[in-house]
């Protein structure tokens, strides 16, 4: 067991755990998503990319790829929020929040594809 | 790419990370504590956009305090918590990005990477210089003259540094590399359709061989020219189809050879390679009768052999003959004057010092002028470092490898016929020789003429091909006309035909497509010339004195019968 990999893994999964968790619930109900999920989700992302810098395999692109798209998303969507709640005076109404959910719910997909990619490489390694 | 990059984004990992973590725990400690309103009246805090706004001046020390209600004793603790943690944290990780981005092999990477991609996108034919000392600091100078793209690698990084203090009108991709590597030179455009050529000049015999080996099975097509110092890497050399070595030894005995029995070859050789533009030199007149060598090495022994060939009466002085086999001389360095009398410097009439010692070299002409002040002095010099003591000697001649080199490697680069045209005119007569110099001086002036080949080939000179179409007798004397006036000549002299060989053409001689013609002259009249192998408008005036029409409109006037066919019209 590799102390790195265990660090690397559970950033990856975290990573998306924490995006389901802000993703699900009705499209544009703001009980149903909360900031500091959202917050969660940014920070464990950020680390989850860094943590990818310096690979040099193929598959290491791939997930660093994923792991950029999935931050563009996200933090596109605090943006969203940023603007809505406090630079317009549009505040968090529904189409609002529509539009931040759909876009952590992109990120979400790049984080699965990021796991899957993991759960590839894990395989292909103990063959 | 290259593992130092991935090395370096490596090494960023703790950095980043800490950074992101304080930060994030700052930003949502910071929403989470109570803060005040105006009143005293408790709030729930800063929200997550605020508490990031916060953090982020406060990490990065810009301290705005600009945030509109006053702190909460709670908000006040917190905040004195992230100060102390984001301000190290950010310190330590920009300090460590920054170290980072300086760290040698880092900046290494990005030098080659820059490198590769600015040769990748030449577009002009281009030659791979490896070894720029003094000799490839003489042939990129004078390459970039005579607008010639290069590329240049060095082992050492102050000359690959010097590069960017010296003048070129061409932005010359540098890279400070070991040449006896092949990716190396491959990363030099080896393997780029553009490249023109591989030039070897180090002073490694062994790195010119390795280039001259990669080059070779590499690209076979493409000319290699090497510098070659000893005898037996010359050998090595040409059995693998090396195009062109250059022994700067043995090209100096020929040289001295030359100007022994023809003086005036040797000054027309002399002109012809010489850098344009700078003053003509002096005609070199060694006399004949009895010469004294001292040193027989590697220089000693091409004098030797050339001198002899002359048949000239040699004394050799060497101070150890066992290892430079030298059996039949006088035991000593030259440096003593007991040696030179025992040599017969009283009845000399030449002096060749040439071992590889400079302050010795210097020491036994210093002391031969003591002892005969008319003799005539070679003088080899080794270092460049030295060369204020060397002019300050003035010496008849005075050796230098790297000047050597340089010129023979830039007359074979820049004009292949030029070296033909010098293996005939050592079948003419030295008087033939003499000639062509007053006319040179005479047309040209006193500063090193410009010499150039002219290819009538489509590319090159398309009004000479689009005439040719229209059935225009052309001849070398429409080439020679001057564009401004057809009355008047350009200063340039023709000096070889290139298909048949023929020197000095007549300028009655008529042009075929393909010819190629060696001409010298001036720069400007360089330039002229081209106008009329581009411009069919300008061709007709010098061929025919006549302007042509232009527009289709002037033309339809021209063809309709009551205008006159001398008419001149603009």
């Amino acid at each position: 067991m590799n102390l790195e990999k265990v660090v690397f893994g559970f950033f990856i999964i975290l990573a998306m755990t924490l995006n389901f968790g802000f993703v699900i619930g009705e499209l544009d109900n703001v009980a149903h998503h909360h900031v500091y999920e959202l917050f969660a989700v940014v920070v464990v992302n950020l680390i989850a990319t860094v943590l990818k810098f310096g690979e040099r395999t193929q598959i290491g692109a791939i997930h660093l790829a994923t792991s950029f798209v999935a931050d563009l998303q996200l933090i596109a969507a605090a943006a969203v929020w940023a603007v809505a709640v406090h630079i317009t005076d549009t505040g968090l109404t529904p189409p609002v929040m529509a539009s931040i959910v759909s876009l952590a719910a992109g990120a979400l997909m790049a984080n699965v594809l990021s796991v899957i990619i993991l759960i590839i490489e894990t395989v292909l390694f103990h063959r | 790419m290259h593992s130092v990059l991935f090395l370096v984004l490596r090494r960023m990992r703790l950095p980043l990370i800490l950074l992101i973590s304080s930060y994030a725990v700052s930003i949502l400690g910071m929403s989470l504590v109570p803060g005040v309103d105006g009143n005293g009246n408790p709030t729930p805090g800063m929200s997550l956009f605020h508490a990031f706004y916060f953090v982020s001046y406060t990490a990065t020390t810009i301290g705005f305090g600009e945030i509109p209600t006053v702190f909460s004793e709670a908000q006040r603790a917190w905040a004195l918590v992230t100060i102390y943690m984001t301000v190290l944290v950010w310190l330590y990780s920009i300090g460590t990005i920054l170290a980072l981005l300086q760290d040698p092999a880092f900046r290494r990477v990005i030098k080659s990477s820059t490198f590769e991609r600015a040769v990748r996108r030449l577009r002009q034919p281009f030659y791979i210089i490896c070894g720029c000392g003094e000799t490839g600091g003489l042939l990129m100078q004078a390459l970039d003259n005579r607008n010639q793209q290069a590329v240049v690698l060095d082992i050492d990084p102050e000359r690959i540094g010097e590069l960017d203090l010296g003048q070129y009108h061409f932005d010359i991709p540098a890279l400070t590399a070991d040449v006896r590597l092949p990716e190396n030179i491959v990363a030099a455009g080896l393997n780029h359709p553009s490249c023109a050529g591989v030039i070897a000049l180090t002073n490694d015999d062994q790195a010119n061989l390795a280039v001259a080996v990669a080059a070779k099975l590499l690209r076979p097509e493409l000319p290699v020219l090497c510098r070659a110092d000893r005898l037996e890497t010359a050998g090595n050399m040409a059995s693998f189809g090396t195009e062109e070595i250059v022994n700067a030894f043995e090209a100096f005995g020929e040289h001295l050879a030359m100007a022994l029995h023809s003086p005036g070859q040797h000054l027309l050789y002399d002109w012809l390679t010489d850098i344009p533009g700078q003053p003509l030199s002096e005609p070199l007149r060694p006399p004949r009768g009895k010469w004294i060598i001292c040193g027989y090495g590697r220089f000693g022994k091409a004098v030797v052999r050339n001198l002899r060939r002359e048949g000239i009466e040699l004394v050799i002085i060497e101070a150890d003959p066992a290892t430079t086999d030298c059996d039949d001389c006088i035991i000593g360095s030259g440096t003593e004057a007991h040696t030179l009398i025992e040599a017969g410097i009283k009845n000399a009439v030449g002096i060749v010092a040439g071992t590889d010692n400079d302050v010795n070299n210097l020491s036994i002409v210093m002391t031969a002028r003591e002892l005969e002040p008319e003799l005539f002095m070679v003088l080899r010099q080794n270092r460049h470092a030295n060369a204020p003591l060397f002019q300050r000697f003035g010496a008849a001649v005075t050796m230098q490898s790297a000047d050597i080199v340089g010129h023979e490697f830039l007359s074979l680069l820049t004009t292949p016929l030029l070296s033909r045209f010098f293996v005939r005119c050592k079948e003419r007569p030295d008087d033939w020789a003499n000639e062509l110099l007053s006319r040179i001086a005479a047309v040209i002036g006193d500063t090193v003429p410009e010499v150039w080949d002219v290819e009538l080939s489509r590319e090159n000179a398309v009004a000479i091909r689009q005439a040719m179409d229209l059935d225009m007798e052309l001849t070398l004397h429409d080439l020679i006309r001057d564009p401004r006036d057809r009355d008047a000549y350009l200063p340039c002299i023709p000096l070889m035909l290139g298909n048949s060989e023929a020197l000095l053409p007549d300028l009655e001689t008529p042009l075929f497509p393909g010819d190629r013609i060696l001409f010298c002259g001036d720069k400007d009249a360089r330039g002229r010339q081209v106008l009329a192998l581009r411009n069919l408008k300008v061709l007709n005036y010098l061929h025919s004195g006549t302007d042509s029409p232009g527009g289709w409109f002037w033309q339809w006037l021209a063809r309709r019968p009551q205008s006159s066919p001398g008419s001149r019209l603009h």
